[in-house]
C-alpha cells in the first residue's frame, strides 16, 4: 500500500479543521472514545451536530478560540491507500505553521468559502504552496450549502481562482465543490451538487498519482553520519549513511563527493543491515567505497556523471518566519540536508505583494513575508534547484543567537 | 507497482531511520528513553537498522517509577543484555525520598506525573542534549501537534504555541546551554503500524502483549490487574480473566483488554477491528481532564 501526505490551507474559517474531521468520520476512522469526547465539548450543538473540528484542534487554547494555532497530523487509511494529514492554521499569525506542515505534503487541498470567494489568504496559501511545488493542487469550495449549492457562485470562484494558479505556474490542479459540514463530494459524491461531473474528494484523494513524484534521475546521498566500529573483526569498517534523498544508486557506480570532489567508487551497499546491489530514494542506506577519501557529516555523494551545482552565492525565494524582522547584512546559520553553513543575506531584490503578487522594493521583511534573496556562503554548497529537485534545493535559515528557524529557502 | 516504489511501512521505516542519524550527527549526548513498551522496543529496532554494525551513540535510558509490570522489566535487562547496549535505569523512588516528593494518594496512585522529576534530574546528570523518545502523533490530541525535533527549555517545558518551525526533513537540533530536544522518531506512525511493523520485522515482546490469565478488578468497565501497587476496596470483586494488553506503563495506570488472542496476526486483527483509541482503552491518568497530556507535556513529561 502507497502513502499519500497532503495538507489543508486556506483562510481562517474555510472549514479545514471541519473538513478533516468529516474525513475520518465519513472513512470510520474516528474511535468511539474520541467521538463520546468532542460530542460533550461541541458547543452549537441545536442541531445535535457535534463540532468535527475539534477533532483536530487539540490545545486547549485553539478549543477556547475556535481556531487552529498549530499544525497537526492525523492519520487514516482506506483499502486503496494510507493517508497521513497535515491540518495547517488559516490565521495569518500562524502561516509559518502552515508552512511547516505544507514542507512535506503530496498535495495540498486550499479550500475556500463559497460565501466570500477568493481572499487574500487563500492567494498567501497557494504562493506557499507554489514556492514549495507542492505537486497536486485541490481547491475545495467550501460551505455550498450555505450558498444554496449554486452551480454560478462555483463556476465563478473556478474562473477567480484558475487566474491566480495561472499567475503562480500552479501545475496539476483540481476543483471540487463541497461541504465539510454536511459532508457532501467528501466521500460520497452528494446529489444536491449533481451538476457536478468530477469525482467525491476522497476518491480523488485515493487515485491521484504519487508515485512518480519520486525522482529517481539524480543521484543525491548527503552524509549524515559516518559509522565505524572500531573493533577487532571490524576494524577496517567504515560505512557512510544517509538517506537517498533522490536517485538510484549501485555497486560500481563512480561517485563524486561534495564539495571537496574527490571521486571514487562504491564498493557496496548496505540496506537494513543486508547486502544489497542497489537503494533508490527514498531508502536509507550505508554506503562503502574503494577509496579511502575524507568524507564527513554534511558532505554528499553523487554519481559523477550527474552533479549538482556548486556555489558560494545564491539566489533564493525566502520565506521569513520570524518575529524579529530580515535586515540586509544579517548573518545566520544555513543548513541544507546535513549540510550546515554560516551565511550573510546580501541583498534583498524584491518582495512579493500577496495580493497583486506583484514584486515590490524592499531592504527589510518582516513575518510571513516572501522576499526574493542573494546569500554567500562560507563555504560551497552543493545544490540543485528546488524548482527541479525538492529534496536538494531547500534549505533553512538558523539564527545564531536564539537557534531558531527563522526561514524557509528554496534555492533558484 | 514499479520495482522503485515502496510500501508505507518502507517509507516510515526509513523516516525514523534518517531522524536517528539526525540525532547522533547533530547532538553531543543523547539517549533513548526506554519504557519497556512496544513504541520503544520498535524504536530499539529502528536503532539497529540506523547503526548496526556500530554501536548506539547512545545510552537506553530507563526512568522506573517502581510500579512496571515484572516481565516488561525482565523484557528490558534481556535485550540491553543481549544487544551489549548501555542501560541507565533511574528509580522515581530515590526521587521522591531525595527530594521529599509527596506520593500521590487514592485507589490508583499513580506515579506517571512523579516520572517528570526523575526524568529531569536524569536529564541534568548526564547532561542529555537529546531524549528520543516513542510518542506517536496518533496517541493523542496534543502529540498530533508536536514536532519531531521538540525544543524544551531547561525546565523541560514544551510551548506548544511557540513550536519552530521545521520544514522537509531537516531538523534543526540547534539549543542554548540547558535546553534539550526531544526526538520522535515514529511521529508519524499509527498504533496499526507499529504492530504491522513488528509482525514483518518479526520482533520479540514481552509476554504481557499476549493473551494470558490474569487477577484483575472491573473499574468503571476498564480492567486492572491486581497488584501491590493498587489498594482493593471491599467492593472490587477479583475476577480471573483473559487478557492482554495493548500498551504497557505502569501496573496502577494501564487497563487490560479482554482478549484470546495469543500471537500477532490476532491482536492485529483485534487492534483492526477495535473501536475504542489505544490510549482511551487502555490509560486511567488520560481521563482526569480535557487537556491532561498537553498540561504534562508543558511540565518537562515525555
Ligand atoms: N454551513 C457550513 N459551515 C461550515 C462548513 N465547514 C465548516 N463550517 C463552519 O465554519 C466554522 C469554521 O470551521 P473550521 O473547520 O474550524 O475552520 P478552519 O478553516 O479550520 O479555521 P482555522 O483553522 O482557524 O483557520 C465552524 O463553525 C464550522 O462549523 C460547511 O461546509 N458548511
Ligand atoms: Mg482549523
Amino acid at each position: 500500500m502507497d502513502l499519500l501526505r497532503f495538507i489543508t490551507a486556506g483562510s481562517v474559517d474555510d472549514g479545514k479543521s471541519t473538513l478533516i474531521g468529516r474525513l475520518l468520520y465519513d472513512s470510520k476512522s474516528i474511535m468511539i472514545d474520541q467521538l463520546e469526547a468532542i460530542e460533550k465539548q461541541s458547543k452549537n450543538k441545536e442541531q445535535g451536530e457535534i463540532d468535527l473540528a475539534l477533532l483536530t484542534d487539540g490545545l486547549r487554547a485553539e478549543r477556547e478560540q475556535g481556531i487552529t494555532i498549530d499544525v497537526a497530523y492525523k492519520y487514516f487509511s482506506t483499502p486503496k491507500r494510507k493517508f497521513i494529514i497535515a491540518d495547517a492554521p488559516g490565521h495569518i499569525q500562524y502561516t509559518r505553521n502552515m508552512v511547516t506542515g505544507a514542507s512535506t505534503a503530496d498535495l495540498a487541498i486550499i479550500l475556500i468559502d463559497a460565501r466570500n470567494g477568493v481572499v487574500e489568504q487563500t492567494r498567501r496559501h497557494s504562493i506557499i504552496a507554489s514556492l514549495l511545488n507542492i505537486p497536486h493542487v485541490v481547491v475545495a469550495i467550501n460551505k455550498m450549502d450555505l450558498v444554496d449549492y449554486s452551480q454560478d457562485v462555483y463556476n465563478n470562484i473556478v474562473i477567480d481562482y484558475a487566474e491566480v494558479a495561472k499567475s503562480l505556474g500552479l501545475k496539476d490542479v483540481t476543483y471540487i465543490p463541497i461541504s465539510a459540514m454536511f459532508g457532501d463530494n467528501i466521500v460520497e459524491k452528494s446529489p444536491k451538487l449533481s451538476w457536478y461531473e468530477g469525482t467525491s474528494l476522497l476518491n480523488f484523494l485515493e487515485s491521484v498519482e504519487v508515485d512518480k513524484d519520486i525522482n529517481l534521475t539524480d543521484p543525491r546521498f548527503p552524509v549524515q553520519y559516518v559509522i565505524r566500529p572500531q573493533t577487532e573483526e571490524l576494524h577496517d569498517y567504515r560505512g557512510y549513511a544517509g538517506k537517498v534523498i533522490s536517485g538510484i544508486y549501485r555497486t560500481g557506480d563512480a561517485i563524486t563527493v561534495l564539495p571537496s570532489g574527490h571521486t571514487s567508487t562504491i564498493k557496496s551497499i548496505e540496506h537494513n543491515g543486508k547486502e544489497v546491489e542497489e537503494v533508490f530514494a527514498p531508502q536509507s542506506a550505508i554506503l562503502h567505497l574503494e577509496d579511502d577519501i575524507d568524507i564527513s557529516r554534511g558532505d554528499i555523494i553523487v554519481k559523477s556523471d550527474n552533479l549538482p551545482k556548486l556555489t558560494q552565492e545564491l539566489d533564493v525565494v525566502l520565506c521569513w518566519m520570524d518575529n524579529k524582522p530580515l535586515v540586509t547584512g544579517n548573518k545566520y546559520l544555513l543548513q541544507i540536508n546535513s549540510r550546515l553553513v554560516r551565511s550573510v543575506v546580501k541583498e534583498i531584490e524584491y518582495k512579493l505583494d500577496v495580493n497583486t503578487l506583484q514584486k515590490t522594493d524592499a531592504t527589510s521583511a518582516t513575518l510571513n513575508d516572501v522576499i526574493k534573496v542573494k546569500i554567500k556562503t562560507a563555504s560551497p554548497i552543493p545544490y540543485d534547484s528546488y524548482s527541479e529537485l525538492r529534496e536538494n534545493g531547500g534549505a533553512i535559515l538558523i539564527d545564531e543567537t536564539s537557534h531558531v528557524t527563522v526561514g524557509a529557502c528554496m534555492i533558484q | 507497482m514499479s520495482k522503485y516504489s515502496l510500501d508505507y511501512l518502507d517509507h516510515l521505516e526509513s523516516e525514523a531511520i534518517h531522524i536517528f542519524r539526525e540525532v547522533a550527527g547533530q547532538f553531543e549526548r543523547p539517549a533513548l528513553l526506554f519504557s519497556g513498551g512496544k513504541d520503544s522496543i520498535t524504536l530499539v529496532q529502528l536503532a539497529l537498522k540506523a547503526f548496526r554494525p556500530g554501536k548506539f551513540p547512545f545510552p537506553l535510558v530507563h526512568i522506573d517509577t517502581g510500579h512496571n509490570f515484572p516481565e516488561a522489566l525482565e523484557y528490558r535487562d534481556q535485550l540491553a543484555k543481549t544487544l551489549g547496549e548501555k542501560l541507565i535505569v533511574r528509580n522515581v523512588e530515590d526521587t521522591i525520598k531525595a527530594k521529599h516528593l509527596t506520593e500521590p494518594k487514592g485507589k490508583f496512585a499513580s506515579r506517571n506525573a512523579l516520572q517528570t522529576y526523575t526524568l529531569l534530574d536524569t536529564i541534568e546528570e548526564f547532561k542529555f542534549d537529546a531524549c528520543i523518545g516513542g510518542a506517536r502523533r496518533d496517541e493523542e490530541k496534543a502529540r498530533a501537534k508536536e514536532r519531531i525535533f521538540s525544543v524544551r527549555d531547561e525546565f523541560g517545558q514544551w510551548d506548544p504555541k511557540l513550536q519552530r518551525p521545521e520544514l522537509w526533513n531537516t531538523y534543526n537540533g540547534r539549543i542554548t546551554k540547558g535546553e534539550n530536544v526531544r526526538v520522535f522518531p515514529i511521529s508519524n506512525w499509527t498504533e496499526l503500524d507499529v504492530w504491522n511493523y513488528i509482525r514483518r520485522e518479526k520482533i520479540e515482546l514481552p509476554s504481557i502483549y499476549f493473551s494470558h490469565e490474569r487477577e484483575v478488578i472491573d473499574h468503571e468497565g476498564q480492567l486492572v490487574a491486581v497488584s501491590d501497587f493498587i489498594k482493593l476496596d471491599d467492593t472490587d470483586k477479583v475476577l480471573r480473566k483473559k487478557v492482554r494488553y495493548r500498551t504497557v506503563g505502569d501496573m496502577t495506570c494501564t487497563a487490560a483488554v479482554e482478549s484470546h488472542a495469543s500471537n500477532i496476526d490476532d491482536i492485529i486483527s483485534e487492534i483492526t477491528a477495535t473501536k475504542t483509541s489505544e490510549r482511551g482503552e487502555t490509560r486511567i491518568d488520560d481521563k482526569v481532564s480535557e487537556a491532561a497530556m498537553e498540561d504534562r507535556k508543558k511540565n518537562g513529561y515525555f
